[in-house]
């Protein structure tokens, strides 16, 4: 049975994203995969918690997709976290419905991939800032999937980003088809 | 005698059911509808009528009941407010108009006498048919519909004087009959009259602002319906008789009484209990004019009659629009205060009597006048009909030059832009959208395009109005009217006529919200539901909640009553019509007041609640 994918779509003004307007429409073309844009569906931050879990149990692979602000996601990913991944539902004693689920974090950064390296600007690779997702993973009993990470979108090149979108697309593809136990 | 009166009142609902929604169709208004049925069952029509002048008399009660019901709608300070208007354009209009009719009397070879007397009856105009007309159209509170008020209000104060001056003219003795007015109070001396007029005004002022109240609370706490209309009816009738009885316009002082009652709690019943009877006995008024015109008289001389009218007309519209363009009015706004305006008053019928009585005019010229007001009145709906085409034209001729063409793509029309559309024109024009208004205040139109609106003058609901502003290829509509069948109106034509287009809507309350649905808007807003639950999350700040805090619970709420408000669509009748369904609004009310029940009170949303996990974290660590 294929998986079940939704895609969490955090960006505040997509008008000017070129980025994660690329992968949005790459995602869109997947079969399966639900696309859950969050700026839009709430721009009042007002998140309908019942309504996001209904969502989550719906689904097989949790997908947060967004560039990296301030080495996180924008606010209303954080908003959502902090609002649907209640105490007794995603984790705690009771909290397994998430439990056997996979979570992916698809990000884009401005800057290059040697900004993140040992002796670059930010010092510390993307994964390593991404490891409050992967904790939050673990402590919701999901599978935590290696990061599709885009680097360097400021100066990324019209081909070139249709080419990672695409990967994009194919990984997507690839959850869908396989179970992994 | 019972049967007959039966009898009379079927003829005369009769005419007005079957004559007023045809000519309503036809686009001809209500007013001239009557017209038309009262000359259909006249004397020289079916001959159904009785004596229209005995009904006459009657039916201009509702010319005091409408006085009254405009009283009601100005507030005192308001009324200060206008003294300019009302004594500058008001005195000029009767003095002029007096003078200038006058004038051709004389050159028509009368005695002076004779012809300033007919210049004071003519100069009045119909209150009656003047504001129905402005009524009909919603043109009243345009600045046009405000001078024409004025004007009446000066008229109404000024049959007083004529009243007295008349006498004066005579020219042979009084002919016997009795004067108009004649009562105990002409047996006084003049300084008794003066403290009997003032006594009078001063018991309509005080008593309405002291006793009315007590007495309506009392009344309506007896919870009889009838008991309370005919209270208000006993008030106006009551007025009316005491301002007979010292010689002074019943209208007026049933005008004051309003106004005295502007502030009172029981206004909007007041309102509701007499406009019934002012609709149905201005109908009756308009029927009697129609009936009442003497075709004999006309047939004899038609050339005079139609000559004299047609003077008239054209004199009084010349000093009215003499007078707007001295003023710089915006030449719409003349256009309708000089056209609205330019027919003889039902005045005119008392003081012509009054003056054949008194001898300063002969039978036969006053006659003669009769006619010619009573066809002058008939004419007023016609010009009016003119008027949207002509006030077109002059807006299109007067206005700035319209903004260059912007880009039409994504382009918006907003149809009302008072208090509500204002503000969503202001937000879309900062975000760069190019915006057309509609809307019927020249004044706001002409700021508008000072500051680079695209404005169109007139009704919003007329389908030439909306394709001229563009509506073929706009992006959205956005219906902004305070009037709700007006809205109604304007979102069908818009569904109809140009589906491509999306229709935003202001809906004025949460049955209303559903006729606009109903009628095919794509998104509606209630308009006072947004402040009103701005103003709850203040007091819940104020009661001591934290503003975050606040501000969620107000959210909160409004995504409630959004989600009872569809699921309440329900509950509605059958009748979509949003005028009928007005009694639903409590049945409404009930439901919702229900579904608030069932939510439960929301102390703290369960949003970041950590009393769950703070229990488990005691539990383990109990355990451990």
């Amino acid at each position: 049975m294929p998986q079940r994918i939704l895609v969490l779509l955090a960006h505040p003004v997509r008008r000017r994203s070129r980025a994660n307007a690329a992968l949005t429409a790459a995602a869109r073309q997947v079969d399966g995969v639900r696309l859950h844009d969050l700026y839009e569906a709430y721009p009042d931050f007002l998140i309908d918690v019942e309504a996001e879990q209904a969502l989550l149990l719906e689904h097989d692979v949790i997908v947060f997709q967004h560039p990296v602000y301030w080495y996180s996601s924008p606010a209303i990913l954080k908003e959502w976290q902090d609002l649907v991944l209640e105490h007794g539902f995603a984790f705690g004693r009771e909290g397994t419905a998430l439990a056997g689920k996979s979570l992916l974090s698809a990000v884009t950064a401005g800057g290059g991939e040697a900004a993140y390296g040992p002796e670059g600007m930010n010092r510390h690779s993307l994964e390593e800032f991404l490891r409050p997702f992967e904790a939050t993973a673990r402590l919701c009993r999901m599978r935590w999937l290696p990061p599709f990470i885009l680097h360097g979108t400021y100066l990324l090149e019209q081909p070139t980003l249709e080419r990672h979108a695409a990967e994009y697309a194919a990984l997507l593809e690839r959850l869908r088809e396989t179970v992994e136990a | 005698m019972g049967e007959s009166l039966l009898a009379q009142a079927f003829v005369y609902l009769l005419a007005a059911v079957a004559a007023v929604p045809i000519a309503k169709r036809l686009g001809l208004g209500s007013v001239l509808g009557y017209l038309l049925a009262g000359v259909a069952i006249g004397p020289f029509g079916l001959h159904l009528a009785g004596d229209a002048g005995e009904v006459m008399h009657f039916a201009e009660f509702g010319v005091v009941m409408m006085l009254f019901l405009v009283g009601l709608e100005l507030r005192p300070a308001r009324l200060w407010a206008m003294r300019g208007p009302v004594l500058g354009v008001g005195g000029l209009q009767v003095g002029l108009t007096a003078l200038a009719v006058g004038a051709i009397g004389l050159a028509f070879g009368y005695d002076w006498r004779m012809a300033l007397a007919a210049g004071l009856i003519l100069a009045m105009s119909s209150t009656a048919i003047a504001l129905q007309i402005l009524a009909e159209r919603g043109l009243l509170k345009t600045g046009g519909g405000e001078t024409t008020f004025a004007v009446l209000l000066f008229q109404d104060v000024s049959v007083i004087p004529i009243l007295t001056v008349l006498p004066l003219l005579a020219f042979t003795a009084a002919t016997g009959g009795a004067a108009h007015h004649e009562g105990w109070i002409t047996t006084l001396p003049p300084w008794g009259q003066a403290i009997a007029v003032l006594g009078a005004v001063a018991a309509v002022v005080f008593g309405g602002r002291l006793l009315t109240r007590p007495v309506f609370r009392l009344i309506a706490e007896t919870r009889l319906r009838e008991v309370f209309t005919a209270s208000a009816l006993l008030l106006v009738v009551g007025i009316a008789l005491l301002m007979e009885a010292v010689g002074l316009s019943p209208a007026l002082g049933a005008f004051l009484g309003g106004v005295v009652l502007a502030d009172s709690e029981f206004r909007h019943e007041l309102e509701g209990d007499i406009e019934p009877f002012k609709g149905l006995l201005l109908g009756l008024f308009f029927l009697s004019v129609g009936a009442g015109i003497d075709f004999a008289q006309v047939a004899a001389a038609p050339l005079t009659v139609a000559g004299l009218v047609v003077l008239l007309v054209l004199v009084k519209a010349a000093v009215l629009a003499g007078l707007g363009l001295a003023a710089r009015r915006p030449r719409t706004e003349v256009l309708l205060t000089a056209l609205v305006l330019s027919q003889g008053g039902e005045f005119a019928f008392v003081l012509l009597a009054f003056a054949t009585q008194n001898g300063v005019l002969p039978a036969a010229e006053a006659s003669l006048l009769v006619s010619v007001v009573a066809l002058s009145m008939t004419v007023t709906p016609l010009l009016m009909m003119a008027y949207g085409r002509l006030a077109d034209r002059l807006a299109d001729a007067d206005l700035p030059p319209e903004p260059d063409a912007i880009e039409p793509q994504g382009s918006v029309i907003i149809a009302g832009f008072g208090r509500f559309g204002q503000i969503v024109g202001r937000l879309l024009m900062a975000q760069g959208h190019p915006v057309t208004v509609l809307d019927h205040d020249m004044e706001t139109i002409e700021a508008l395009r000072r500051f680079g609106f695209r404005v169109f003058y007139g009704d919003a609901s007329r389908l030439d109005l909306l394709q001229a502003a563009g509506a073929a290829e706009a992006a959205l509509v956005v219906v902004a009217t305070d009037a709700p069948e007006t809205t109604l109106s304007i979102i069908g034509t818009v569904r109809r006529h140009f589906p491509q287009a999306k229709v935003l809507a202001r809906a004025i309350d949460r049955v209303h919200a559903y006729a606009v649905m109903e009628a095919g808007a794509d998104a509606m807003v209630r308009e006072t539901f947004g402040s009103a639950l701005e103003l709850g999350v203040e007091a819940l700040r104020r009661l001591g909640l934290p503003a975050y805090e606040a501000e969620r619970a107000g959210r909160l709420f409004r995504r409630h009553d959004l989600r009872t408000l569809h699921r309440l669509a329900a509950l509605r009748g059958d009748d979509g019509r949003y005028s009928l369904a007005v009694r639903e609004a409590s049945k409404q009310l009930v439901g919702v007041l229900e579904r608030d029940q069932a939510r439960g009170r929301v102390t703290i949303d369960e949003g970041w609640d950590t009393s769950g996990l703070v229990e488990e974290v005691r539990r383990q660590t109990a355990e451990g």
